[in-house]
């Protein structure tokens, strides 16, 4: 009797655990109905396709390409919303979180109007220095870019509104300047909140389909990213749609649980 | 005319029964799954459709038609299933989903170009060295642009291939290629921006639109008569207007 | 070391001038408001209840190289907003802040009126935080969590130009005179209440800064822990070479650590003097009760004090004009009977309340002269003491303070 009443102590409320457990066979039960589908015996040879591999590499650099742009300019973004004293602020919050709700195809569209043959900046680029950005590898980077840094931006300002600014002060006083102390001081101390920000950010890139067919077009090798590849096999192979994906999500769970591993396994 | 299994006739005479012994067809439904490069044309079709049959309200669901081959395969209750190719379609009647599917239009693929044609594009020849948008080869408008070039003999090659027609046309019209191999019936759609260019390589890939009915079609008796609608007169005069060829 | 601004003067005088003057509340702070501590967010708490508009800080303030000064006050007082003016985290309003002869702060068209903008482009010299001499341990010690002990005390000399190296070994040495030689390793998680003050102390000596701040250095300690980190930081206090100033609300931490007090309330000193004469002679009932003091307000002529309340109080040593006067609780006698003979003070008085205060009984009196006084556990029992009781109280004369208000 008692141990039935310390195991029903320690028990999860069912009211947490029920929503909880049927929350999660939604989210997984659809990745079972893949593995359930999946060829399994054609796999080796399916994932030794040349053009396969090639929209795996496309993907995985690209993706980083945006993670990284997205810290070089999402976490200054976030300095300023978490810490800028001006007026407007909360309205450029609420337009920094404009990708997160526009259909992604419309973003493509957006960046076409923008960085196209004809577009504001694309038209200038392209008389002056004879650069196109739409259809090349640039363009899917800046997709992917376009539509993932506001997760970035969103996750490291929570962390630095979370952040003890007093710390900076004691930066301050030990000598170091503003710069200093966000460099030696904030950064480190919101690395979780940064990391958690760029690991998302980058799960949106990888992922990332409708700016980027949109904006980058679709070219194996150049442009054409997994979930292009696996949209297109779609249309007439189910099965290798299939193989892409699982792929597509093996490789990302791999890396995301290696990143997490290194980088919360503080002392 | 039909030559459906037992249970597709027996579908029939519930449906007929109850028909009979209700408000003679009334208020019923009838599922379209047709081709996203349909629309314009099969939308008027069944609104004339309905104009003829009182009661009845016909609905379309227009995407590719492999995503629609893959959810009439799946279970998805349609009536009549209308593709762009017959590989889609052979799909479904593989499946035994459908029988006896009927081409009711052809469509050949033009280049379509800004309208005025400004970089004076003639033929497939002077695409070299322009940029030009196509359909990917996994989709059908793709597979006849393949098919086209082949027959040409010359080797092009587009700066993208899109997932589908439209988005084909619309990288024309935001002005990001210079010219776009797409079907007739969408460079007649968008006339005022763009102008077709005809090319003789597109006879070796004429794109055949078939149509069925369903055998588990809930409304099998509307579904029959949707189909000899669209292969009738008034309707192909419709399709012809779109850009569509009879066959 | 001497990155310093340069003093044109061929002599500046060392040590600390300063006028600190703060006003806020009129304008809508800004910006900084987030920068506060625990304590100074109180105190806006404090003086927004009290008074919605303003509050008004104004200290002068001098302190000699060498020289600890305690800035001693109840919450609120102002006493965090001094410090943080010092550091440069909070512009002064007015005023100014002179470091060995440097001036570090001072708003433009200072006129003393105190109704100075508090932005910084409207001074005539402001030397920020990290350009200042200064070294500060903050109350809750502000240690950098992601650093570990050794490079926390390297820090300050890393942003002052000194090699990696050479800062690491300075780190050690200053780890060293705080007894923490073996937990440079350890971060500030992994360090106890007591290990964490002395790295604090030792990080902000690092720099050698030519005035340390201390906010309550002692009071995130427990009781035990306390003691002795009291006595290790007067030792590091007597060896530091520069001036020091240390904020508290605790009269035991300023009274042992500091060589002069200055009391603050409401933004103001209202009494200044080394520890014999402010504890002696208290003019605050806030320092008379630090202090566990009886004080009341009146007019002295010749032998009698004649209190604010009326009552008549009979002194030792003859007084004229206004005057305190005050006596300790041990100094209060109680009895059950009016007690009979010589020169008293002696009145009627109830019980109001009574607890327990080291190893005898404090007992609160109500009567014409509240006050409290000091009895053993036996005399309590013996006059069976509780609240609403009454008892005569009596105090000798020769045991009453009278001094000049």
């Amino acid at each position: 009797m008692p141990t039935a009443r310390t195991r029903r102590r320690r028990r999860i409320p069912a009211a947490l655990l029920a929503p909880a457990v049927l929350g999660l066979a939604f989210l997984i039960l659809p990745l079972a109905g893949l593995l359930a589908r999946a060829p399994w015996s054609e796999l080796p040879a399916r994932l030794a396709e040349p053009a396969m591999l090639d929209a795996l590499r496309l993907s995985l650099v690209t993706a980083t390409a945006a993670t990284a742009l997205s810290l070089l300019f999402g976490v200054p973004i976030a300095w300023l919303l978490a810490r800028g004293d001006f007026p407007g602020r909360s309205l450029l919050r609420a337009l920094v979180t404009v990708p997160l709700v526009l259909p992604p195809v419309v973003g493509g569209v957006a960046l076409l109007l923008v960085f196209g043959r004809n577009g504001i900046v694309g038209s200038w680029l392209h008389d002056r220095f004879d650069l196109t950005i739409p259809f090349t590898t640039t363009a899917v980077v800046l997709a992917m870019t376009f539509v993932s840094m506001p997760f970035l931006i969103v996750s490291v300002e929570g962390a630095l509104r979370g952040a003890d600014t007093r710390f900076e002060e004691a930066a301050a006083t030990l000598g170091a300047g503003r710069w200093t102390a966000f460099t030696h001081v904030t950064l480190p101390m919101i690395a979780p909140g940064v990391l958690a920000g760029a690991v998302l950010c980058w799960a949106r890139a990888l992922g990332e389909f409708g700016a980027t067919i949109t904006f980058a077009g679709n070219f194996p090798g150049r442009t054409q990213t997994m979930p292009l590849a696996v949209y297109l096999a779609l249309q007439t192979d189910m099965e290798a749609a299939i193989v892409l994906s699982l792929l597509l999500l093996a490789v990302s769970v791999i890396v995301l649980a290696s990143l997490r591993d290194r980088w919360t396994a503080t002392p | 005319m039909r030559t459906g299994p037992a249970f597709a006739t027996a579908a029939l005479m519930l449906t007929g029964l109850t028909a009979c012994g209700g408000t003679d067809d009334a208020d019923a439904t009838l599922t379209v799954f047709a081709a996203a490069s349909l629309t314009e044309a099969v939308t008027e079709i069944g609104e004339q459709f309905e104009a003829e049959h009182d009661g009845v309200t016909v609905e379309f669901n227009f995407a590719a038609s492999s995503d629609l081959a893959a959810q009439i395969t799946e279970g998805a209750p349609a009536d009549v299933f209308a593709s762009a190719d017959e590989a889609n379609m052979d799909k479904v009647v593989d499946a035994g989903a459908a029988d006896a599917p009927e081409t009711f239009a052809l469509n050949q693929l033009v280049i379509a170009v800004p309208a005025g044609n400004p970089e004076n594009v003639t033929g497939l020849a002077d695409l070299d060295g322009l940029d030009f948008a196509a359909c990917a080869p996994e989709v059908p408008c793709g597979t006849a642009a393949q098919t086209a070039a082949d027959a040409s003999g010359t080797d092009l090659t587009p700066v993208t291939y899109e997932a589908d027609v439209k988005s084909t046309l619309q990288k024309l019209l935001l002005g990001e290629v210079d010219a776009a191999l797409v079907y007739r019936t969408d460079a007649i759609a968008a006339a005022d921006a763009v102008d077709a260019v005809e090319f003789p390589e597109s006879a070796a890939a004429v794109n055949t639109y078939p149509i069925t009915a369903l055998d588990e079609a809930p409304e099998t008796d509307l579904a029959d008569q949707f189909t000899a609608y669209v292969l009738g007169e008034d309707a192909q005069a419709i399709l012809e207007t779109a850009g569509f060829q009879q066959p | 070391m001497d990155g310093h601004p340069v003093n044109p003067e061929p002599h500046p005088q060392q040590g600390l001038d300063a006028h600190l003057v703060v006003v806020r509340g009129t304008n809508p702070k800004r910006g900084n408001e987030s920068a506060t501590d625990d304590s100074d967010r109180s105190t806006h708490r404090r003086n927004a209840s009290r008074d919605d508009q303003t509050f008004r800080l104004d200290l002068r303030l001098r302190v000699e190289p060498g020289e600890t000064v305690a800035l001693l006050g109840p919450n609120g007082a102002g006493k965090t907003t001094a410090l943080r003016a010092l550091a440069g985290l909070e512009p002064l309003s007015d005023g100014g802040i002179i470091l060995d002869g440097a001036l570090l702060d001072r708003p433009r068209n200072s006129t003393g009126t105190g109704t100075g903008n508090n932005s910084a482009n409207t001074r005539d010299r402001w030397v920020p935080p990290e350009h200042r001499r200064i070294g500060v341990v903050f109350q809750d010690y502000l240690l950098f969590p992601h650093l570990n002990a050794l490079d926390n005390v390297a820090f300050g000399p890393r942003r002052r130009g000194t090699g990696r190296a050479e800062a690491r070994g300075l780190a050690a040495d200053r780890l060293a005179r705080v007894g923490l030689a073996d937990f440079a390793k350890r971060r500030p998680s992994q360090l106890s209440g007591g290990q964490a003050q002395r790295v604090a102390l030792a990080r902000a000596l690092a720099t050698d800064p030519a005035l340390l701040l201390l906010d309550e250095p002692l009071a995130a300690l427990d009781a035990r822990t306390r003691l002795d980190t009291r006595v290790e930081l007067h030792r590091h206090l007597a060896g530091h070479a520069g001036a020091a100033v240390l904020v508290t609300h605790d009269p035991v931490d300023a009274l042992m650590l500091a060589d002069r007090l200055i009391v603050i309330e409401d933004g103001r000193a209202v009494q200044e003097g080394d520890a014999e004469a402010v504890t002696a002679r208290p003019r605050t009932d806030y320092i008379a009760r630090l202090v566990g003091l009886n004080l009341y307000r009146g007019t002295a002529s010749g032998r009698t004090v004649v209190l604010e309340s009326g009552t008549v109080l009979a002194t030792a040593e003859p007084l004229d004009g206004p005057a305190f006067a005050a006596f300790a609780p041990s100094a209060v006698a109680l009895f059950r009977d009016e007690p009979d003979g010589s020169p008293r003070n002696t009145w009627r008085a109830s019980v109001s309340g009574v607890h327990r205060h080291g190893d005898h009984l404090r007992v609160q009196l109500d009567g014409p002269l509240r006050a409290a006084a000091d009895v053993t556990p036996a005399a309590a029992a013996h006059l069976a003491l509780a609240p609403g009781r009454d008892v005569w109280a009596a105090v000798k004369a020769t045991e009453i303070r009278a001094y000049p208000a």
